[in-house]
């Protein structure tokens, strides 16, 4: 019963094949829209969250200020010392690594070829914290830090934007006028949350303390932490100590702000999936005006077809028959068109996932839901119609012209 | 004769619509039809035949009466009792042929056995054989719109025998045909009543065509105005 119905549905699809295809295409274009909407968007939200943890995962970072957009006027907080460095390194617990940090930003000069970039100073203890090694060459020596000597390690834009593919290791460079040695150059880490995280040369801290920041602050501490510890704690014990060494009284705010980079990391991964389901959303309302117009068809398919649903009583189909045969061939309309629709998106999302430079994440089950769906469009569009349909009165339905 | 009728009708009345506008199409029909006769209805439009064969066919059912189809009441069964009734015992063929346009032949042949349940060999095997008996069998795959209107009626003719029926109605079947091709599906009926043991019931206007049956029954004006033997009864 049910297979020659399916089997009829068929034909009658087969014999209006651009009906059919026109009718689907609602069907067709909404469920390729969801489904790669849903699907770069799981894309991006991956790569977000891939690119905040190659900030460093379980790091805690240490700045003046109360925060992103916040502090407005007054003084401005102060740098920290290297005695508070010195503090966190010995009265933290569940600390695998501490490093300082100074910025500054400057060009870098490499025979005729010139680039503008960031000067990180920090010490060896910043590449264990990053979980960044070098690529060639190597990292510093204690006694490079203790003297603040001028060797330098260059991320992967800087080396390929003055030294083209040459070994940039013994070379020397010009940074902000002081000339260094390149030592190491380091791994490609890639886009990060806040730019390119290869635009940089790594110095010790000393030697930018001493040559192009002229005191010994340090503007950024990070701190990452061991993995058998809750970063949370070692959140609060951290602001605990702060607190206490900067001299705040209780009940004051802060004048520092530890970000926490699981923090940010889900902050942004929070914003894309929002913004896949508002653009998921839209497009399932597109699925939903497939749907009418799955139904306005198989309407005017039931006043078209009247004789034939009149042949079809006459000869002995039950309302039942008739009704299962227009609701079998709306569905299978809709189940084809969310099957085109899921090969388009997969082509579609295959082919664009590059351009956003996301990665392609099939998800079975937003395809799966997107096929039902569209499925349940068929029964839920097609079912008005069909009722229609199996109601003639065959005498009428075999004189109507 | 034969015997016991397959068909009767016992003081059918039909009324259609209600209250100051309702019209009475049958005022009373009393009608036996025996197995294995061919049947001719004549009379003038709005004489009530179409009517009656809409009850006979069981596509309709009557106001008042009794319609008695193998000994059963038909007028008690619901809608989908009498579709059953007509897939098991009746065959139809109508005027405008009424065959599923862009379907071949075989197919529109086919369809009444898709609706038993049988077989694809079964419903292959069964529809060829009908195509056979009204000499389409090499026109098996040609849509209705590549076959002439008489061939389109052998279609029909061999949708509505395909499975084996009891009674086969034919409304105007001659309608829409010239009177060669109208002799040549006449000629078909009769093969098929004489041979092929089917109580074939034929709604008609012209007195060439009811002059093959066995019986004519002339309706006027919502009743059986006569009832006379046909030359083919001889």
């Amino acid at each position: 019963m049910l297979g020659t119905t399916v089997i009829l549905a068929f034909r009658a699809i087969n014999r209006h094949k651009l009906r059919s295809f026109l009718t689907t295409l609602g069907i067709i274009i909404g469920v390729a829209a969801v489904v790669t909407m849903v699907t770069l968007g799981n894309g991006a939200t991956a790569a977000v969250r891939e690119q905040i943890s190659s900030l460093g995962a379980n790091v805690l970072q240490l700045r003046p200020g109360q925060g992103f957009g916040r502090g407005g006027g007054g003084p401005r907080p102060p740098d920290f010392k290297p005695a508070d460095l010195t503090a966190i390194e010995n009265q933290l617990t569940g600390v695998r690594a501490v490093a300082p940090l100074v910025q500054s930003s400057g060009t870098a000069i490499y025979e005729g070829s010139n680039w503008s970039t960031t000067v990180y100073g920090t010490t060896a203890s910043y590449f264990e914290v990053q979980s960044w090694k070098a690529d060639t060459g190597r990292l510093f020596m204690p006694e490079e830090e203790e003297a603040g000597k001028p060797v330098c390690i260059i991320g992967n834009t800087v080396r390929t934007n003055l030294f083209q593919g040459s070994d940039p290791v013994g070379k020397r460079l010009r940074v902000k006028g002081v000339s260094c040695q390149v030592i190491g150059a380091l791994a490609t880490r890639g886009q990060g949350g806040f730019g390119d995280q290869d635009d940089v040369v790594v110095m010790p801290i000393k030697f930018v303390q001493r040559r192009f920041t002229g005191d010994r602050d340090i503007s950024q501490i990070m701190i990452a932490v061991d993995d058998a510890y809750d970063t949370s704690t070692v959140q609060a014990s951290l602001e605990e100590l702060m607190r206490d060494r900067r001299k705040i009284k209780p009940g004051a705010e802060d004048n520092f702000n530890v970000f926490d980079t699981k923090q940010i990391s889900d902050t942004l991964t929070g914003t894309t999936t929002i913004l896949t389901q508002i653009v998921a959303a839209v497009a399932a309302i597109s699925l939903l005006v497939g749907g009418i117009g799955i139904m306005n068809i198989m309407l005017v398919s039931v006043t078209e077809r009247t004789r034939e649903i009149g042949i079809r009583l006459a000869i002995g189909a039950v309302a039942r028959e008739v009704l299962m045969q227009f609701l079998v061939e709306a569905i299978v309309l809709s189940c084809l068109g969310g099957l085109i629709g899921l090969f388009l998106a997969l082509i579609a999302s295959v082919a664009i996932a590059p351009l956003m430079q996301v990665p392609f994440i099939f998800d079975p089950r937003v395809n799966l839901i997107a096929f039902l769906f569209s499925a349940a469009i068929g029964v839920v569009f097609g079912y008005f119609p069909a009722r229609r349909a199996a109601a003639l009165n065959p005498i009428d339905a075999l004189r109507h012209e | 004769m034969p015997a016991d009728p397959i068909i009767s009708l016992r003081g059918v009345t039909k009324v259609y619509g209600s209250g100051p506008t309702a019209f009475q199409a049958l005022k009373g029909i009393d009608l036996d039809i025996a197995q294995g006769d061919f049947v001719a209805v004549m009379g003038p439009s709005g004489s009530g035949k179409s009517t009656t064969m809409n009850i006979l066919g069981c596509l309709d059912v009557p106001s008042g009466g009794e319609f008695l189809f193998k000994g059963r009441h038909v007028e008690t069964l619901d809608r989908d009792q009498r579709a059953l009734l007509r897939r098991r015992y009746f065959g139809f063929v109508f005027q405008g042929f009424n065959l599923l346009s862009r379907t071949t032949a075989l197919e529109n042949v086919e369809l009444p056995l898709l609706y038993r349940g049988e077989d694809r060999k079964t419903r292959y095997d069964a529809g060829m054989a009908a195509l056979d008996k009204v000499g389409l069998k090499d026109w098996w795959d040609h849509t209705p719109a590549e076959l002439s209107g008489g061939q389109q009626q052998r279609v029909a003719i061999a949708r509505a025998i395909v499975t084996q029926p009891d009674v086969l109605l034919a409304d105007e079947p001659t309608g829409n045909l010239d009177s060669e091709r109208s002799i040549e599906i006449m000629e078909l009926l009769t093969d098929l009543n004489r041979n092929g043991g089917i109580t074939v019931l034929m709604v008609t206007h012209e007195p060439d065509m009811a002059a093959f049956a066995r019986t004519i029954v002339h309706f006027k004006d919502g009743l059986v105005e006569r009832i006379e033997e046909g030359v083919a009864a001889a």
